[in-house]
């Protein structure tokens, strides 16, 4: 650690609940419905009611594409009638878990004591049986003109328009430089169905595998159908708490022992210089400066997989494994399975169990360690957990641990 | 309704205008030396206003790529298999391209790449590359 301990502000935080609505493929109910469902369920959670939030922190805010916001700070503010003291919602944040992390900072200023902290999707019902274009800015149409503005008149005209294209570059990169295979990064997409099956809200159950990974139809080379991530409808929330009112609180919190949100270099997709490794290792390297604790202490990862190989970048990223090694740390999935080193994904991850966006990562590692993960429960009681949220140029990652 | 158009501004029209015209565009500070992409009014080291376009050589090596088999977008779905790819400049700047009139075995990182123009409209034409 070499930051002094009384300025790690993050450790007055804590999680006091957790909450979420129905997840499925295509729900088809009102978006902020939903929303509100996983708030008043996290509250819940926290044995706090409306009365206690006095904060608000959200991911992307009620902007973006159809399906990308299932409400903002204020459709939220006005749902539940709540008397707060401070908020703030955005798309520019570093990981849509850079919210949680605005939270830990408002409470460790003092500006409130329990932040309500949501993300909710549903890109699964926007898309209906559109595709993709349903759910782009102008899409949907077939008569209104779209045209490449700002960053993406660099990728689009160039025929790199998703995100799929631009991490399976990166992953082609690191397939080059370290010699990853197909069938190493494979075990994260067969290691989240099998946790998936076991995940009451889970949407892909079916068993899978590596044979059926390796058959499946390339999306882009090196990414197949099952590296990619499935849309869903849904929404998640956290209640964080300052550590002043663990008293009130229904059960023993989750404490937050460090935070991290950095990008060092370019915040480019394509621009950043060192692209097979992604910002997650600048996150990870500044994460472990703030705590005694080492990669070798943690019991559980839920780590980013809106594609696979996001996970990839950020096992190295977190030092999990040596940067380059991740191929021959996966390899044989036994390392990342509900009972080996490090249990990843546990609730299936977004490859499986449904693109929360991020949200879904820090929901599960408070509900291991709370020990409320039922048939995917990691055994022997774990104690340490690290959720990572974003891609590309994002990337930010909290270290939780149980507070009883 | 397709998606692979741009709409330049003050800052790129003038890369936009170069493509059509089959020159590719980079900028270099008169101060610092410094080559750059995206195109901006000043040099993101040393921030510049002495700011000058040139022809870039057209010398690029593949820094990564991926063939694109599925894209639901209009006009991309009409394209796959395409080949997109980052490529470094021997120039300095990185950009994201396509590589085309390659055949997809061929492709390798660190391979040696030279620019081609493809047009999309008699307005729009972007520079794309093939094998040197």
């Amino acid at each position: 650690m070499s930051e002094a301990t009384d300025l790690i502000g993050e450790r007055r935080a804590v999680i006091s609940g957790v909450g979420q609505s129905d997840i499925g493929r295509r729900l088809f109910r009102d978006p902020l419905e939903l929303t509100i469902d996983a708030c008043l369920a996290a509250i819940e959670d926290a044995g706090l009611t409306t009365a206690d939030i006095d904060g608000l922190s959200t991911y992307p805010g009620a902007t973006g594409p159809n399906g990308f916001s299932g409400g903002g700070i204020t459709d939220v503010h006005d749902a539940l009638r709540l008397n707060v003291n401070w908020f703030t919602g955005g798309l520019e944040y570093p990981g849509q878990l850079g919210a949680v992390i605005n939270a830990c900072l408002a409470v460790s200023a003092g500006l409130c004591k329990h932040v309500l902290v949501w993300r909710s999707v549903y890109e699964g019902s926007a898309q209906g049986s559109g595709g993709r274009a349903a759910v782009m800015p102008g899409g949907g149409s077939t008569t209104t003109s779209f045209k490449a503005s700002g960053f993406m008149q660099w990728l689009l005209p160039f025929s790199a328009p998703s995100a799929a294209t631009w991490i399976a570059m990166y992953a082609q990169r690191h397939f080059h430089e370290y010699g990853t295979t197909r069938e190493q990064l494979g075990q994260i997409a067969v290691n989240s169905r099998k946790n998936a099956a076991l995940n009451p809200k889970g949407i892909y159950r079916d068993p899978m595998s590596l044979d059926d990974y390796l058959a499946a139809r390339m999306i882009s080379t090196p990414l197949c159908l099952y590296d990619c991530d499935v849309p869903c409808d849904g929404g998640t929330a956290v209640i964080v708490s300052r550590v002043d009112t663990i008293p009130d609180l229904r059960k023993p919190p989750i404490k937050v022992e460090a935070v991290a949100a950095a990008t060092h270099g370019r915040p480019s997709w394509d621009q950043y210089d060192d692209l097979a490794s992604m910002p997650a290792q600048d996150a990870g390297k500044e994460l472990w400066k703030r705590t005694d604790l080492k990669p070798s202490d943690v019991d559980c990862a839920q780590m980013y997989d809106g594609f696979s190989f996001i996970t990839v970048a950020w096992l190295e990223g977190m030092g999990f494994c040596k940067k380059g090694e991740a191929g021959p740390f996966l390899e044989g999935g036994q390392r990342i399975a509900l009972d080996g080193e490090l249990p990843l994904n546990t609730n299936g991850g977004q490859l499986s169990s449904g693109r929360l966006h991020g949200f879904g990562f820090i929901h599960e590692a408070c509900v291991q360690l709370w020990g409320e993960g039922g048939d995917r429960q990691v055994p022997n009681n774990p104690e340490v957990a690290v959720a990572c949220s974003g891609g590309g140029p994002m990337a930010s990652t909290l270290l939780l641990t149980q507070g009883r | 309704m397709r998606f692979d158009l741009p709409s330049p501004d003050n800052d790129t029209q003038e890369f936009w205008d170069g493509a059509r015209d089959h020159r590719l565009l980079i900028q270099r500070c008169g101060a610092c030396g410094d080559a750059f992409f995206y195109p901006r009014p000043f040099c993101p080291k040393c921030w510049s206003e002495d700011v000058t376009t040139e022809e870039a050589s057209g010398d690029a090596i593949l820094y990564t790529w991926s063939v694109v088999h599925v894209n639901d977008l209009p006009p991309f779905h009409e394209r796959v298999p395409y080949v997109a790819a980052i490529v470094d400049l021997v120039d300095g700047p990185r950009m994201m391209t396509n590589v085309v009139d390659c055949e997809h075995d061929d492709l390798a990182v660190g391979m040696a790449l030279r620019v081609s123009y493809r047009e999309l409209t008699p307005e729009v034409t972007v520079p794309v590359f093939v094998p040197a």
